[in-house]
C-alpha cells in the first residue's frame, strides 16, 4: 500500500479491561498490519498485565479480546517488547503470560516466541529507535 | 536522534512521570504539560527525584498549563525552562519524533 | 514540517482536546502543516454537532470546525470508536438504520487505515490524550 516504510511503536502501559485503551490499541494494530510498515509492540508498566494467561471475562461480562495477542503473527506482528522490571514489579514472569508465536516464513515456517523480554534499558533503545510512537 | 517526551500526569497522581523519566536517553528533552505541569514544582516531595531522574535530559513546562494552574514562576523547579506553544511546536520539529506518555 | 495530530480524549472531560487545539494554532501560525487531525478513543466526541456547552466556556466542537474551515484541515473521526459511542454520519445512519446522525460540519468519518497512513506521511506525529 505504500512505497514508505517506517518504524512504528505502539505503546501500550494501561491495563486490560477497566479502561478500552489495551483493546481499541489492538484494534489499530490489526487494521494497521495491511499497511506492510516495521511494527513493534511496547507493553510496560501495567500494560504488562494485557499479555497474560486465564482472562476469563465471563462474569465481569465484557469481550475477552486476549486471544487477538495470539493471532498477530499472521498479521507479521511479530515483535512484542515486554519490559522484565515491569513484570518483576507486578512479580510476573514469562509463564504468566500467553504463548505467543508467529511462523517465520525465512526460516522453513518454524514457531518462534513473538514475545521479547528486555530490561528497561532496552525498551529506551527500542523507543529511540522510532519513526512514529502512538501511545494509548 | 533524540525524542521529545510530552508528560500529562501529575507525578503524585501516579507513575507516568517517573516511568517516562526511566526510559529517556541522553539529549531527550521532556515536556511537561496540561496536569503533568506538578512534576515541574520545586519543593515538592518529588521534586529531587525529577531532577536527579532529569539530570541527562533538559526539562520543560508549558506556560499555559502553569499559569492556568495558579503555580507561581518563581515555584517552577531550577533545572526546567517554561515554554509556551509556539516553542512546543519548534520543539517537536526539531527533535526526531514525539513520544506522548498518557 | 508536516504534524499529525492525533486526539484521543473526548470533550472537556479531559484537557486532551483543547491542548491539540493549540498545538494546531501554534503549528499553524508558524507555516507548518497538519496534515490530518485524527480523533480516537473518545475523541471521537469531539465532533458531534448536538452540544450546547455553556455560553461562557469555550466551544471546543465549534472551534475545530473554525480552524478546519479556514485551514482546509482534514477532521478525520475512526468509524471503529464513532459506531461503539453513537457518532453517525448521514451515510452511517442510513446503513445501520437508525434514525438520526450527528457529525459536526467539517468532520469526516473515517477507517483507521487513515491513522496509520498520517504515521506514515507525516514527518512528525502527535498524541494528545489520557
Amino acid at each position: 500500500m505504500s512505497e514508505v516504510v517506517k518504524k512504528f511503536l505502539y505503546v501500550n502501559r494501561k491495563a486490560p479491561y477497566g479502561t478500552i485503551y489495551a483493546q481499541e490499541a489492538l484494534e489499530v494494530v490489526l487494521i494497521g498490519a495491511a499497511f506492510d510498515q516495521d511494527v513493534s509492540l511496547a507493553f510496560l508498566d501495567d500494560g504488562v498485565f494485557q499479555l497474560t494467561k486465564g482472562q476469563d471475562t465471563r462474569a465481569a461480562g465484557l469481550k475477552n479480546f486476549s486471544p487477538t495477542f495470539r493471532a498477530l503473527g499472521d498479521y507479521e506482528v511479530t515483535k512484542l517488547y515486554v519490559e522484565q522490571e515491569s513484570l518483576d514489579e507486578r512479580g510476573l514472569t514469562l509463564d504468566d503470560l500467553q504463548d505467543i508465536q508467529y511462523e517465520d516464513e525465512d526460516d522453513d515456517y518454524e514457531e518462534k516466541p513473538s514475545i521479547i523480554v528486555v530490561s528497561r534499558a532496552e525498551m529506551a533503545n527500542v523507543m529511540a529507535d522510532q519513526d512514529v510512537v502512538l501511545s494509548f | 536522534m533524540a525524542t521529545l517526551h510530552t508528560v500529562n500526569k501529575s507525578p503524585f497522581q501516579n507513575q507516568t512521570l517517573i516511568s517516562c523519566l526511566g526510559h529517556v536517553k541522553a539529549g531527550d528533552s521532556v515536556l511537561m504539560i496540561e496536569d503533568g505541569v506538578y512534576g515541574a514544582m520545586s519543593g515538592s516531595a518529588l521534586s529531587e527525584v525529577v531532577a536527579g531522574m532529569g539530570a541527562n535530559i533538559k526539562l520543560f513546562v508549558l506556560t499555559a498549563d502553569i499559569a492556568a494552574r495558579g503555580i507561581d514562576a518563581g515555584r517552577v523547579a531550577e533545572g526546567v525552562t517554561p515554554v509556551d506553544y509556539e516553542e512546543f511546536v519548534d520543539m517537536a520539529a526539531s527533535h526526531d519524533r514525539v513520544q506522548n506518555w498518557l | 514540517m508536516k504534524f499529525g495530530i492525533v486526539v484521543s480524549e473526548g470533550p472537556y472531560t479531559h484537557q486532551a482536546s483543547d491542548s491539540a487545539y493549540s498545538f494546531v494554532k501554534a503549528a499553524l501560525a508558524k507555516g507548518h502543516e497538519v496534515s490530518r487531525v485524527f480523533f480516537y478513543h473518545d475523541g471521537v466526541n469531539v465532533g458531534t454537532r448536538l452540544s450546547v456547552p455553556p455560553q461562557d466556556d469555550r466551544q471546543i466542537q465549534a472551534q475545530w470546525t473554525a480552524l478546519g474551515k479556514e485551514h482546509g484541515l482534514d477532521l478525520v473521526i475512526c468509524i471503529a470508536a464513532a459506531q461503539r459511542r453513537g457518532l453517525l454520519d448521514q451515510n452511517e445512519a442510513d446503513r445501520q438504520g437508525k434514525d438520526a446522525n450527528n457529525i459536526a460540519e467539517g468532520f469526516r468519518i473515517s477507517g483507521l487505515g487513515q491513522l496509520i497512513e498520517m504515521g506514515i506521511q507525516a514527518d512528525r506525529t502527535i498524541t494528545f490524550g489520557d
